[in-house]
This record gives structure tokens, C-alpha cells and sequence, in this order.
């Protein structure tokens, strides 16, 4: 199925997730949380989500753990640099490629 | 009606009866005249129109986009540096398959600096994605103004509307100036696909990955390379359109001609020139001087040179002896652009059959210089005796 009754000729793109395209191809590194330092895993309450509120791309979830979107998270690490508590690690995206394979 | 008038007035004219909605401009000689017509409309009310100075030429293209993508029908000119400075914005207008019109009055780009009249600012922006149209007088002009725009909207792809500078921009001529009522009904308002409205918000023309994705609503869309095919593809289709427009302007105005190709004594010429723009009814003086003297000779003018209408013009030369191509511009380091493209037509429809014609390239009027007819005579008879040289020649050339 190729692109061919496509409904426009042209680049178009409305507000929803990922009309950009599948950004997550982008990514080098992966961020990975450690829900033992999590502060609203820790507590099971909603609290903190600085993660969900610098994410740029929108992809954290503020949910007890949150979740990132790795089909659209480019892998910039701001939400690793800002977490009070180092909960999240970037891994760099060979690490997972052999994973990803199974 | 019929007025003398100067070609860029015919221009702004036709501008006006198909009822442009934003007009965005920067004035640079030899087109300067237009825009100021065009101003002078939308001034006294003669013309509902935005008219929108802007500080640069690069600066009226972009509003001519964001206008033509809000739905409006735009109108832009220029000239020479002007369009090589708009260049990025030109490539952008094709990508973004707005249907905008722009006059090209044609003169020669620097260095060094020169304001007069050659065609290498258009022949530069041949691979834009652009459809170019060439005109050879001031009803030419006027009436291609017009086939601009139903021809642009129906396909969704903008065009130039190029004439010489000065030969024709600056020159009064009789023409034929339709009435209101018979362009309304051969130009019916813009209705575009699609125009951005407030309601529904949208990035248009927004990066595209490599691969075609799958878009908000879960439908694979395009990426580059498919919406650059398209492009293309329907640049070849354009000539249909062309086509179509050319029967359906017939009808209305009472005006017919062949949409590619304006034949002069070429029935039976054994040597045919060919040219762009109004050369080519200079070189009419030069085929009835040679046709005195008992040689076989017409010139034809080619009308649309983006599409090529290659399929056409090997048709049209198909057993002739030879082509003199005269060109006002040159791809710097072969020949004119006209002249290889033209040998790519008749390879790609008259290989193999034996009747492939020989061709001569000639360029002329570089800056401006003067071409004399009689040196087009010179020049043309010699060419009818076979290929003078493998390399384009030089008319008028001092050194």
C-alpha cells in the first residue's frame, strides 16, 4: 500500500501525536527509569512529574510509573537531566537493538 | 476593446480582470512599471485588492504564499536579481503547489550589473518546478496572464508569465483588452482544495522524514519523494491542462492558437528556427528576407517551455532538415538550455527514424546588445547550409 489516494499533494500536519513522523528513529539513547528512586513510584502518589512537565516532546505520561512514548521520545535526555533524584538513566540504543530483535 | 498600451500595463491589466485578491511586490527595473500600475488600481478602487509593500523580493513571494495558501489569488513580478533573490521562496511556492502567477520581465543578471534585456533570469529557475510561459507581444502577454491562472489552479502548481524587457515591457502595441464580463466567465473565483482557516489549525509544509509516516488520523501520508513525484508528474500533465485551456480561452474570447508552438512558414521549410519571446517575431523579418532569395525557411516560438512539450515540437520538426536555435540565455559551461533540451526531444521521439534534423545553437542579445536583423539574416542563412559549429554561437560578439 503505497501513498497514492493520499487526501493532500503537499506536507500537512494537524495537532495530535506524532504527525511529524515516527521521531523515535532519532534516538541514541533510550531513557530508563528506576522506579526504586521515582519519587511518585516511591509513594505511590501523584507527586513531582518534573519529567512529564519538561518533556519537550510530550511523550511522559504523568501517570504511577510514568511512561515514556519511545515511538516518538528523540532521546535529548532533558527529562534524566532535570529528575530530583536521578530516577532516570539515558542507555545508549545499542544496548536494546539485540532485545528489539527477539 | 482595443488600446495601445505598454506590456507591463497589458500585464497589470490582465491582473486586474482576473481579479487578484494580494498583490506583494518589490520594484526592480525593467518590471517596476507593472507593480506601480498595479498599485495605482488597488489606490483609486479600480481593483479590490491588498497590496503589500514589502522590503524585499524573497519577502514578496513568502506573503504571496501565506496568502495563496490562506486562499487568496496572489500576483507577484520581478526581474533578474530580484527572482534569483526570491530563488528559495521560488522553490518553496512549487513544493507548496500554490497556484500563484508571477510576471518574469526579463533581463540579464549580474555580475556585472546590467538592467537590460536577456532571458537567463528565467532559464535560471528552469528546474523549479515552476510552469514557465514565454510571450511575444503585448496580447500574448495579457492573454497569458489570464490562461495563467485557470491553468495554475486547476493544477495546483504556480506560473511565470515571462516577457523581454524593455522589447515588450517598455514598448507600446495595439492589443485587444477583454471586458469584464468574459474573463469572469472564463476565470471563475479561486475555490483552492484546501486553505488554512483559523478553525483548523495546521503546520503546512512541515518536515518530512525520510519515509512516508502515518498521520494524525492513522492514514499513510506522503513523504518528500512522493510529493516531489507528484509534482513532476503533474507538470507533465500540465500540458493536457495547457491544452484544455487553450480550447476553452478559444471559445470565450474568440482567440485561438496552438498552445505549444506559434508556426511562422514552417509548412515547407526545409530549416526552421526556434527562440523564446519576441526574437522569434524578429526572426519572422529575417525568414521573409530569406524566402525572397528562394530558402526554405520559418521560425517557430516556443509558448510553454516548463513543461516541455517535447512531444509536440519533434512533431512539429519532424523532416526537417535543420533547427537554429537563437537563445537570449545559456547554461553556462554547454549551450542554451532550449538547445539541449531540444536535442532530448528529438532523440527521445525521432531516434532511429532517420529523420533527425541538425541543429545549430546561436545566442544573442546577451545584456541587452542589439540584434540586428540583418545579422539574424546573416546568421540564419548560414545555418541553412548545415551546422556552422559544434559550440553556440555568439551574435554580435566584439571581441
Amino acid at each position: 500500500m503505497g501513498t497514492r489516494n493520499y487526501r493532500r499533494k503537499t506536507s500537512h500536519s494537524e495537532h495530535g501525536p506524532g504527525d511529524g513522523g515516527r521521531t523515535g528513529s532519532w534516538r541514541v539513547e533510550r531513557p530508563v527509569l528506576d522506579q526504586s528512586l521515582c519519587i511518585p513510584c516511591k509513594r505511590n502518589k501523584e507527586a513531582c512529574f518534573i519529567c512529564w512537565l519538561f518533556c519537550p516532546e510530550i511523550v511522559i505520561s504523568r501517570t504511577i510509573p510514568p511512561r515514556v512514548d519511545l515511538e516518538y521520545c528523540k532521546g535529548c535526555g532533558i527529562c534524566a537531566e532535570e529528575c530530583p533524584t536521578k530516577a532516570i538513566t539515558m542507555v545508549d540504543e545499542a544496548k536494546f537493538s539485540e532485545e528489539d530483535k527477539e | 476593446m482595443h488600446i495601445i498600451e505598454n506590456g507591463n500595463t497589458a500585464a497589470a491589466l490582465g491582473v486586474k480582470l482576473c481579479r487578484a485578491s494580494v498583490i506583494a511586490a518589490y520594484p526592480i527595473t525593467p518590471q517596476t512599471p507593472l507593480t506601480e500600475k498595479l498599485s495605482e488600481y488597488v489606490e483609486r478602487g479600480d481593483m479590490k485588492a491588498e497590496y503589500i509593500p514589502v522590503e524585499s523580493e524573497h519577502s514578496a513571494l513568502a506573503v504571496c504564499i501565506a496568502a495563496s495558501s490562506a486562499g487568496a489569488r496572489v500576483f507577484t513580478a520581478t526581474s533578474a536579481n530580484g527572482l534569483l533573490y526570491m530563488h528559495e521562496q521560488v522553490q518553496w511556492a512549487s513544493g507548496a503547489r500554490l497556484p500563484i502567477v508571477m510576471c518574469v520581465v526579463n533581463r540579464a543578471v549580474g555580475a556585472p550589473w546590467n538592467i537590460w534585456n536577456d532571458q537567463q533570469d528565467s532559464i535560471s529557475q528552469r528546474d523549479t518546478g515552476w510552469i514557465q510561459i514565454y510571450c511575444a507581444d503585448h496580447q500574448q502577454i495579457i492573454d497569458a496572464v489570464i490562461k495563467a491562472y485557470w491553468i495554475a489552479e486547476k493544477v495546483s502548481i504556480p506560473i511565470m508569465v515571462c516577457y523581454d524587457g524593455y522589447i515588450l515591457s517598455h514598448t507600446f502595441m495595439p492589443f485587444d483588452l477583454p471586458d469584464q464580463k468574459t474573463v469572469d466567465a472564463f476565470l471563475p473565483p479561486f475555490k483552492p482544495d484546501y486553505a488554512l482557516r483559523p478553525e483548523e489549525p495546521a503546520n503546512l509544509n512541515t518536515v518530512t522524514l525520510p519515509d512516508v509516516r502515518l498521520d494524525v488520523r492513522g492514514e499513510l501520508a506522503h513523504s518528500y519523494m512522493e510529493i516531489r513525484y507528484l509534482l513532476q508528474e503533474e507538470l507533465r500533465t500540465t500540458l493536457d491542462v495547457a491544452a484544455d485551456a487553450e480550447k476553452r480561452f478559444a471559445e470565450i474570447f474568440g482567440r485561438q492558437s496552438d498552445p505549444f508552438i506559434e508556426s511562422y512558414r514552417c509548412d515547407d521549410a526545409d530549416c526552421v528556427a526556434l527562440g523564446l519571446g519576441s526574437l522569434t517575431y524578429q526572426l519572422r523579418v529575417s525568414v521573409d528576407a530569406l524566402r525572397k532569395e528562394g530558402i526554405k525557411v520559418g521560425v517557430m516560438g516556443l509558448r510553454f517551455y516548463r513543461p516541455f512539450p517535447d512531444e509536440a515540437i519533434a512533431g512539429a520538426l519532424k523532416g526537417k532538415k535543420s533547427v537554429v536555435v537563437f537563445e537570449k540565455a545559456i547554461s553556462y559551461g554547454y549551450e542554451g538550455a532550449l538547445t539541449s533540451d531540444l536535442k532530448s526531444a528529438l532523440y527521445e521521439h525521432l531516434a532511429g527514424t532517420g529523420t533527425l534534423p541538425s541543429i545549430q545553437n546561436f545566442i544573442a542579445g546577451i545584456g541587452g546588445r542589439d540584434i540586428r536583423t540583418e545579422d539574424l539574416t546573416q546568421m540564419f542563412r548560414t545555418a541553412t547550409q548545415g551546422r556552422v559549429s559544434k559550440e553556440p554561437l555568439w551574435i554580435g560578439l566584439k571581441l
